[in-house]
């Protein structure tokens, strides 16, 4: 099984005022696991779009097999032999399993034989799945099975995986690589995106890297070291968090039997969860998403109340107090979604200024805004943070993902917070923007705050953090020193593989 | 092929322009529409536009589009505070009904005394009205969560049925011979609201009219209640993370718009229309929804709207008469204005151009 399946030569793809992918060519062989490497935006999902149908490429050429490939929508591909799981699930809530994968299929078979398929198909990949369970019941890794098994059912050739692991713990990445070695096993070809390296060192057994829309090499990961790979991807050295151990001084935030009830259907519920800063120390909060994260920032922030005595910050009891009170006092957050929660989408980064730093910054006078003071508020922000955007009246809208974030981190951190919790502040920044966030992050602590730092990133909770607690199902486990953590460790304080079955593969 | 491609931000200067883009295109159309009446088109647009300002009679149009627009231009500015964060009331007709008896209930209570503290006294007492009768829909959504469309509006009719009942009851005059209707207030000192000067159609309401578009735009670009404002329509879960309090804001836009609406309904039965009598609303509670949007949810905008709309009331009247247009024709005609404008309203956000066919 060493032939070519799908060949890639010079496809080109260009959108208004940037080239996203530059003449890639590469190959795919039959039965491997192909590793798409690249920060973002440097045109790894533009690619796979073209493979996969959603975008016609403006030059080059694709060949299936040998045949010309030119899939005009994600159909044709799929009557190919080429299926993708995506990275955002597309599944009803609402819905069981069977009905959501006979939603994703063009003939679906009566819901008998389908349930019989889908329980013998995963049984066979090793990847259990009951298919009368409502899919808003599944845990993220279940969910993950679902749309596998979605595309297995057509018997694919090709597999695109855009960062599968993301969601997962790391005992349920140990069971998702069986199936897919299984599936090499049989011939099938993986392009798996990722930007975890370690994984991909295990997985994968060539791997092509993009940089800003270009192919800038190729290398057996086996052979490479990841910091070789992450400075392929990145193009220059990387620079490295530095980190002083800090004294530790007093409390700053005391949280005592936190509890919450699931602010939707589908939330999740905090359920006691007590834990403590100080001064100086960088406390990381992991686990998978949908097990609380969200919840747990929002009782910080003030945006759910809780019991008085809950949230305790400098021994004050603020748990009543709602997200202008508890800022003042100094405690500061950053939520995770930056369009529309962390910042307003068709606001000018002047007004998006305003919408926190109102107080701390003094940008108000006797109910007045002070429009001169939150411009200059903002600006320092760019400056400080080197946010690419050619001003403040710009809508946080325009802005790239990284940019934004770093906007936003930097609202905050020139808040001079004593406690900043932050939820994943890295998410969807390029490599060098990450290291500037984790920097900003660490000087903020050395300078006596308390930082919280809630993240599905193993590896970024690992680089900061002094300590480490995981969210299982809205519970925290106890905090523990991060140093020395090994990662079954951690995976276990996460959930382990959240009671799902492991096959015999 | 033509294709929509979304702007990175909303274009400024498209956002001006498509209010006098939907007038034209709404010209052009209601043209056509006029002339499958078999009515000269040009002549119906002329008379619409251009007569009330500039003809032979036009100094007895003049003051009447100051008497139309401003109810309009009162009501639309409380609305737009509300649709700017997504509070959507329906009801301003509702509340500009009990805003009138309530304001007439104060001047009839009183009659026939003469003092100067009266019609300030009906000023409160309408805006109260208003603000009560709106305070109904905002306290079911803050406690139930109920729906503010469907309340605001069904209070419409409820407030319909009240003013017909006081009309033929408690507030029938004694003297006027059984005729439904109450006292004339024009012929009550105290309580007129006549013109401040005289032929000018100027009267207190106008100004009030003004006053709020000041203050509103004062509000919405300088205050922080217009900064929570804004940002609660633009993004809900911003505003609460940035300490909004949404119970608060609803309170808030949901009272003001009613206090304005009631205070106009109070201007009118005490002025232009004189008594409450069971057919006195003319559906401005309604209309104001249209100016509001017309306007773009800014104050200026809203008093050239209001003003737009005024002329086309004037202007079918007139066509009406003069033409013998239809008056659902002109209501069509009005429709059509809003139609566009929410239409147009895309070229704000996105962008047209001609796509070249992808090559595959």
């Amino acid at each position: 099984m060493t032939g070519t399946l799908l060949n890639i030569d010079g496809l080109t793809k260009a959108y208004p005022g940037v080239v996203a992918n530059d003449t890639v060519s590469f190959a795919i062989r039959e039965g491997e696991v192909h590793a798409l490497l690249g920060e973002n935006g440097a045109g790894k999902s533009t690619l796979v779009k073209m493979i996969y149908g959603l975008v016609k490429p403006d030059s080059g050429t694709m060949t299936l097999r040998g045949d010309p490939y030119t899939p005009a929508e994600p159909r044709a591909a799929r009557a190919a032999g080429v299926a993708m799981v995506f990275q955002h699930f597309s599944l009803f809530d609402a819905l069981d399993v069977a009905e959501n994968i006979a939603l994703g299929m063009e003939n679906p078979p009566a819901m008998r034989d389908l349930a019989a398929r889908i329980r013998e198909v995963s049984q066979n990949y090793g990847l259990p799945l009951d298919p009368q369970k409502r899919v808003g019941d599944l845990s993220a890794g279940e969910r993950q099975r679902v749309e596998i098994i979605r595309c297995l059912l057509q018997s694919p050739r090709l597999l695109i995986m855009d960062e599968p692991t993301s969601v997962l713990t790391p005992q349920e990445v140990d069971i998702l690589f069986q199936t897919l070695n299984k599936l090499r096993s049989e011939g099938v070809a993986i392009l798996y995106i990722s930007h975890k390296l370690e994984e991909i060192r295990t997985l994968c057994d060539a791997a092509t890297i993009l940089r800003l829309g270009k192919n800038v090499g190729t290398c057996v990961p086996r052979d490479t070291s990841a910091r070789d790979m992450a400075e392929m991807m990145v193009g220059s050295a990387l620079h490295v968090p530095e980190r002083i151990s800090n004294d530790l001084g007093d409390v700053l935030l005391q949280v005592t039997n936190l509890n919450a009830p699931a602010p939707s259907e589908f939330g999740t519920a905090l359920r006691d969860i007590s834990f403590s800063v100080r001064a100086g120390e960088v406390l990381g909060i992991g686990g998978v998403a949908g097990n609380g994260q969200d919840e747990l920032l929002a009782a910080l922030s003030g945006e759910a109340r809780n019991g008085a005595d809950a949230v305790r910050f400098k021994g004050d009891s603020i748990g009543r107090l709602g997200p202008d009170a508890r800022r003042l006092r100094g405690l500061l957050c950053a939520p995770e979604e930056r369009l529309g929660h962390a910042a307003a989408p068709d606001m000018s980064l002047t007004e998006n200024a305003l919408l926190t730093g109102l107080r701390r910054e003094g940008l108000i006078a006797g109910g007045f805004l002070k429009w001169g003071a939150a411009r200059q508020f903002a600006k320092r922000v760019i400056a400080d943070f080197d946010v690419r955007t050619p001003g403040p009246d710009n809508a946080a809208r325009s802005l790239s993902g990284g940019n934004l974030q770093k906007f936003v981190i930097g609202r905050e951190v020139l808040q001079r917070p004593d406690v900043l919790v932050v939820n994943q502040p890295t998410w969807g920044v390029d490599a060098s923007a990450a290291a500037a966030i984790w920097q900003a992050l660490l000087d903020l602590a050395a300078k006596g705050a308390a930082v919280i730092c809630i993240s599905q990133d193993l590896d970024e909770l690992m680089e900061i953090s002094d300590r480490f607690a995981a969210l299982n199902e809205g519970r925290l486990s106890p905090p523990r020193p991060a140093q020395g953590l090994s990662v079954e460790e951690i995976g276990l304080m996460m959930g382990g593989a959240h009671g799902m079955e492991v096959a015999d593969v | 092929m033509l294709k929509l491609e979304r702007r990175p931000q909303p274009s400024r200067i498209w956002s001006l322009l498509t209010p006098l883009l939907a007038v034209l295109v709404t010209m052009v159309m209601g043209g056509i529409l006029f002339a499958f009446l078999g009515k000269p088109p040009f002549e119906a647009i002329r008379v619409i536009f251009w007569d009330p300002l500039f003809s032979e009679f036009a100094f007895y149009y003049r003051p009447q589009l100051l008497v139309k627009g401003a109810p309009l231009v009162l009501i639309a500015i409380g609305l737009s505070l509300g649709f700017r964060a997504g509070i959507w009331n329906i009801g301003a007709e509702g509340q500009y009904i009990i805003g009138a008896l309530c304001g007439a209930g104060v001047a009839l209570a009183l009659y026939p005394l003469e003092a100067w503290w009266i019609f300030p006294a009906m000023i409160l007492a309408g805006a109260f009205g208003g603000m009560m009768w709106a305070m109904i829909p905002a306290l079911l959504k803050v406690k139930f969560g109920t729906n503010e469309i469907l309340v605001s509006l069904m209070l419409v009719y409820v407030a319909e049925k009240i003013l017909a009942s006081m009309s033929l009851g408690l507030m029938k005059n004694p003297e006027g011979h059984g005729f439904p209707g109450s006292r004339n207030l024009q012929q009550y000192a105290s309580a007129h609201n006549g013109e401040i000067i005289t032929g000018s159609g100027m009267h207190w309401g106008v100004a009030a009219a003004l006053i709020a578009v000041i203050f509103a735009y004062v509000l919405l670009n300088r205050h922080l209640l217009g900064f929570q404002i804004r940002l609660t329509g633009e993004a809900p879960r911003a505003a609460r993370f940035a300490g909004v309090n949404p119970a608060r804001l609803v309170l808030f836009c949901l009272g003001v718009a009613g206090a304005l609406a009631g205070m106009a309904g109070m201007f009118e039965v005490s002025g232009p229309a004189g008594q409450v009598s069971i057919d006195f609303n003319v559906g401005y509670g309604f209309t104001a929804i249209i100016v509001a949007f017309l306007g773009r949810l800014h104050p200026i905008g809203i008093l050239l709207a209001g003003a737009l709309m005024a002329l086309t009331y004037i202007g079918g009247e007139i066509a009406q008469i003069n033409l013998g247009l239809p008056a659902a024709a002109i209501q069509v005609f009005q429709g059509m204005l809003l139609f566009f404008l929410l239409a147009l309203d895309m070229l704000t956000h996105f962008r047209l151009r001609l796509a070249t066919r992808g090559a595959a």
